[in-house]
């Protein structure tokens, strides 16, 4: 049964602006130390950049190391946006909204530590990282449309630009609510984001039509996106484990399974930080709850399918690599903790209601999911190239050096300090939305029963 | 152009506050049957109403047509794209076509996507008739559960819708070009 608690709108305002209105003390702290944490980030990215690649762990036969293990982790990541706004708008969710926004915000932050992971940091050279783009003019040289490393960039700009529209557009009457509720040179500021928005009839009709088409257009991106990703390493013939034909789907559903995730540790959060209970009540973890649990059952259907199929062609060098993952130490330890944080662990829990609807045992154990996760694209990418391949003659090992560690840490500082600024400039809960689902609500007696009921057109 | 300067001046607003829709859409009954036309007000809200609440016309819009025409240009645009870089830039790898469709294909994708949807969104904007630059009468408190009835005309027929809305319940008026 959904728990309804009814606001006026008026304190909806009051309580949802919070977040932009009010200074707390830990905010400031917050994001002192997760600035603190992102220049140390940064300092090590210069001092990459001014002594070379050789200061990390990267070398032959291991290329790819943590920042690419970052790279596709917080891919994933961002499709927590797009998975639960989309999907629950599309399939008109009552439940999806105060989660929707704060879903589509981690999206553009995920994203953008991507790009910063990946185009910045991974290329090794990132003041060439214009390269990928159509740019010629002088050089007389134009970028390889045949490699993925052109795709990638090209799926994740399309996301990117796509999800910060999505975003903009959500946000247009939120903007006029922060708009008449301050003054001054803010008041001036919020007048020209919300492009004047007044809230006629025809502009709540072009809402409702924009949040439902927006997500269909964004979803098919969304589904390209990590398609590409995985690409990235399907496409290589010469590296076992990775020629993979499953790698697309088993790639999305992994994301959508980290990404959903981290949106319930979001959640938990805004709860905890925002005092947000009378928005994200119980009910609404309990269903995301039951979502996880399909999603994490489905990506562990594909995971035992991935490696199915790599044994079922019983060759000797995609035996070994599955060896290595599971009964080499330390592969062997963190395959363990993989499996035990991914899925095993949570996914049981879930399955009790208590659990479902207990705020702190959500939070760890949504945690844990993203551990694993991050475990599970290290495992992915890091053994298959310990191993010697025909194109590289070397038997190789891998630590990722306190350079990589701290660039890795900086992109968690990154995303976090992106989602605590935004808090503070705009609305994490959709206000328009919530009072949508306020004025809509009754509540019918059956029988002997009153229940509460949402009217939708 | 002296006279439509003219008519525009004489074109004035004022709004008409409300605490609960049933007032409301009395108010505009009872402003359509002062002979104010449909063209003449309309009303604010802070949050999403059913359509036909108040009893207004269904906003009648082309937003579908502009995925289409920027999901084409893009698709011509992905095309242009990456025949034209292979074409003038022909790197032969792995024995492999220069113009290969699977990869062209990624390309042209994302890129008729991304054409769709920032057509879209710039649909979105002009047919919800944003950006406006002045607000005319407007309040505050529309964002906070008010509704507000909207009349813009004639500047001697003001007084007249003045009238009406009051008749009708609003708890405030407020002429547009006076100011807060």
């Amino acid at each position: 049964m959904q728990e309804h608690i009814q606001l006026t709108q008026k304190e909806i305002n009051r309580e949802l602006l919070r977040g932009i209105f009010v200074w707390p003390k830990w905010w400031f702290a917050s994001v002192s130390f997760l600035i603190l944490v992102f220049l140390v980030g940064a300092g090590a990215f210069g001092y990459m950049i001014n002594k070379g690649v050789g200061v990390t762990g990267l070398n032959r036969p291991v290329f790819w190391g943590v920042y690419m293990v970052n790279f596709v982790f917080w891919i994933g990541i961002s499709h927590a946006g797009i998975m639960i706004s989309a999907i629950l708008r599309l399939t008109q969710a009552e439940w999806r909204r105060p989660i929707t926004r704060a879903a589509e915000v981690l999206t553009v932050f995920s994203l953008m530590g991507a790009m910063f992971a990946a185009a910045l940091v991974h290329t090794g050279r990132p003041w060439r990282a214009y390269w990928v783009f159509p740019y010629d003019f002088s050089r007389g040289v134009w970028m390889n449309v045949r490699s993925p490393l052109i795709w990638d960039p090209s799926a994740v700009n399309t996301y990117l630009i796509a999800s910060s529209l999505f975003v903009f557009v959500a946000l247009l009457p939120d903007l006029a609510i922060v708009r008449d509720r301050s003054r001054g040179w803010v008041r001036v500021m919020y007048s020209f984001m919300c492009l004047g928005w007044r809230g006629t009839p025809r502009q709540w009709k072009l809402q409702a039509v924009a949040g439902i088409l927006l997500s269909a257009l964004v979803l098919p991106v969304f589904v390209s996106v990590h398609s590409i990703v995985s690409w990235d390493f399907a496409v290589q013939i010469g590296t076992e484990g990775w020629h993979s034909t499953i790698f697309a789907p088993y790639f999305i559903i992994g994301a959508i399974h980290s990404g959903v995730s981290a949106v319930v540790t979001v959640m938990v959060l805004m709860v905890w930080l925002w005092k947000w209970d009378n928005y994200l009540r119980p009910d609404h973890f309990d269903a995301i709850g039951r979502l996880l649990i399909v999603v994490a059952t489905t990506w562990f259907f594909f995971f035992f399918l991935e490696w199915v199929f790599a044994l079922y062609t019983l060759e000797g060098p995609e035996i070994a690599l599955r060896e290595l993952q599971i009964f080499d130490w330390p592969m062997s330890g963190l395959f363990g903790l993989f499996l035990a944080t991914a899925f095993f662990i949570p996914v049981p829990l879930w399955l009790f209601k208590r659990v479902r609807r207990n705020l702190l045992l959500m939070f760890l154990t949504t945690l844990l999911v993203n551990v694993g996760m991050w475990l599970e694209r290290f495992l992915i990418i890091v053994p298959a190239l310990l191993r010697k391949s025909p194109m590289i003659f070397d038997w190789g090992t891998y630590r990722p050096s306190i350079i990589e560690i701290f660039m890795v840490t900086a992109v968690f500082a990154w995303v976090t300090l992106g989602m605590l600024i935004f808090s503070k400039v705009f609305p994490l809960l959709p206000l328009f939305d919530i009072k949508e689902s306020m004025v809509g609500r009754d509540e019918i007696k059956i029988g002997r029963r009153t229940v509460p009921a949402s009217i939708r057109e | 152009m002296a006279l439509s300067m003219n008519a525009a001046a004489d074109i004035k607003s004022v709004i008409g506050l409300f605490q609960d829709p049933d007032p409301a859409a009395d108010a505009m009954d009872a402003l359509s049957e002062a002979g104010f036309t449909q063209a003449e007000y309309e009303v604010l809200t802070g949050t999403p109403y059913p359509e036909g609440t108040f009893g207004e016309a269904e906003p009648v819009h082309k937003l579908y047509r502009f995925p289409l025409l920027g999901a084409a240009c893009g698709f011509i645009f992905g095309l242009l794209l990456t025949v034209g870089t292979q074409i003038a830039y022909p790197v032969v790898t792995g024995g492999k076509p220069i113009l290969s469709i699977p990869p062209m294909a990624i390309v042209m994708y994302e890129g008729t996507m991304l054409g769709a949807i920032i057509m879209t969104v710039f649909g979105i904007v002009f047919e919800s008739r944003l950006p406006r630059l002045f607000m005319g009468a407007y309040d505050d408190r529309i964002t906070e559960g008010y509704i507000g009835i909207v009349v813009t005309t004639q500047k001697d027929r003001i007084s007249n819708a003045e009238a009406v809305l009051k008749e009708a319940g609003a708890e405030d008026i407020k002429r547009g070009w006076e100011g807060d």
